[in-house]
């Protein structure tokens, strides 16, 4: 038991917890900032997968646009989005949610047990790239791989996401403008 | 040494309470945050396997790629979700069940 599988289990502590109070919390505000934890705990994932780079992004994009985004929507959606949320009695556990809960847990059964029966250690290709002593090694500098091949190997859909992301931000931008006359 | 399956077991747990969240909740902007929820249990799969990429980091990039995806559909859906309540004054999409005329 090293320090990096405590840090792990810490950490996939923080983020599963986290993420059941998302769920379970009735106070829509509350849940927003503990979702904030969540990704950050996230990022703490991502590090310890040695995908440094991918953890920045994360903070950056999810925590500081996409959360950002969320109470914007949230804060413009008014006093009546509350007045429901209170509305809404009941424990975590009540009779209308319980076929939701049935599902999600058999899910998570099922998942698990996929994950088990695969086996997904001793998969060839990773047995493999283990023998050979090729994954990543926490001392790898892999920012500079990544840009070389974001450009060369990848860029068809690096392309393709660059103009997706452009249509969504005319999208977004003629759905949000005010409207004149009929719709 | 942290295994692959540990990864794989938290991102199953992340998955589930996102479908539970899609599933129970009354409010457009809970419903995202479980979409969000799921989204980022499949990017830390992503991450997870591609620690056995060095040369191509095919998992490292398309998780930054699957990133910037899901940044597009929350600016999309949160520009549906104000314009479903300028017309309903509400952003529960069991009430929403008008059509244009």
């Amino acid at each position: 038991m090293n320090i990096a599988q405590v840090i792990f289990y810490v950490m996939a502590f923080v983020v599963i917890a986290s993420a059941l109070f998302v769920a379970s919390s009735k106070n829509l505000v509350r849940s927003i900032f503990m979702f904030f934890i969540t990704l950050f705990g996230l990022a703490g994932l991502y590090v310890l997968a040695l995908a440094d780079f991918v953890a920045v992004t994360q903070i950056v994009i999810y925590v500081g646009g996409v959360l950002v985004l969320i109470l914007f929507a949230f804060m413009l959606s008014g006093k009546e989005t509350l007045g429901i949320l209170q509305q809404q009695k009941g424990k975590f556990i009540s009779v209308s949610k319980l076929p939701a809960l049935l599902l999600a847990a058999l899910f998570f059964v099922v998942m698990v047990n996929v994950v088990l029966k695969t086996d997904v250690n001793n998969l060839p290709w990773i047995k493999q790239v283990t023998a050979a002593n090729a994954a990543i090694k926490p001392n790898d500098l892999m920012i500079d791989n990544i840009g070389i091949n974001l450009m060369t190997r990848y860029l068809l859909p690096f392309e393709a996401i660059s103009i997706l992301l452009m249509m969504a931000l005319v999208g977004a931008a003629h759905l949000a403008r005010k409207e004149r006359g009929a719709i | 040494m942290i295994t692959l399956t540990d990864f794989l077991i938290v991102s199953a747990a992340l998955f589930c309470i996102g479908l539970y969240m899609i599933i129970t909740k009354h409010n457009a902007i809970q419903i995202l945050i479980g979409i969000e929820l799921m989204l980022n249990a499949a990017i830390l799969n992503l991450v997870a396997f591609g620690k056995f990429d060095k040369i191509a980091n095919g998992g490292q990039v398309f998780a930054l790629f699957a990133i910037v995806l899901a940044a597009a559909t929350t600016a999309v859906a949160l520009a549906i979700i104000l314009n479903v309540y300028k017309k309903y004054r509400t952003i529960d999409p069991g009430k929403i069940d008008g059509l244009k005329d």
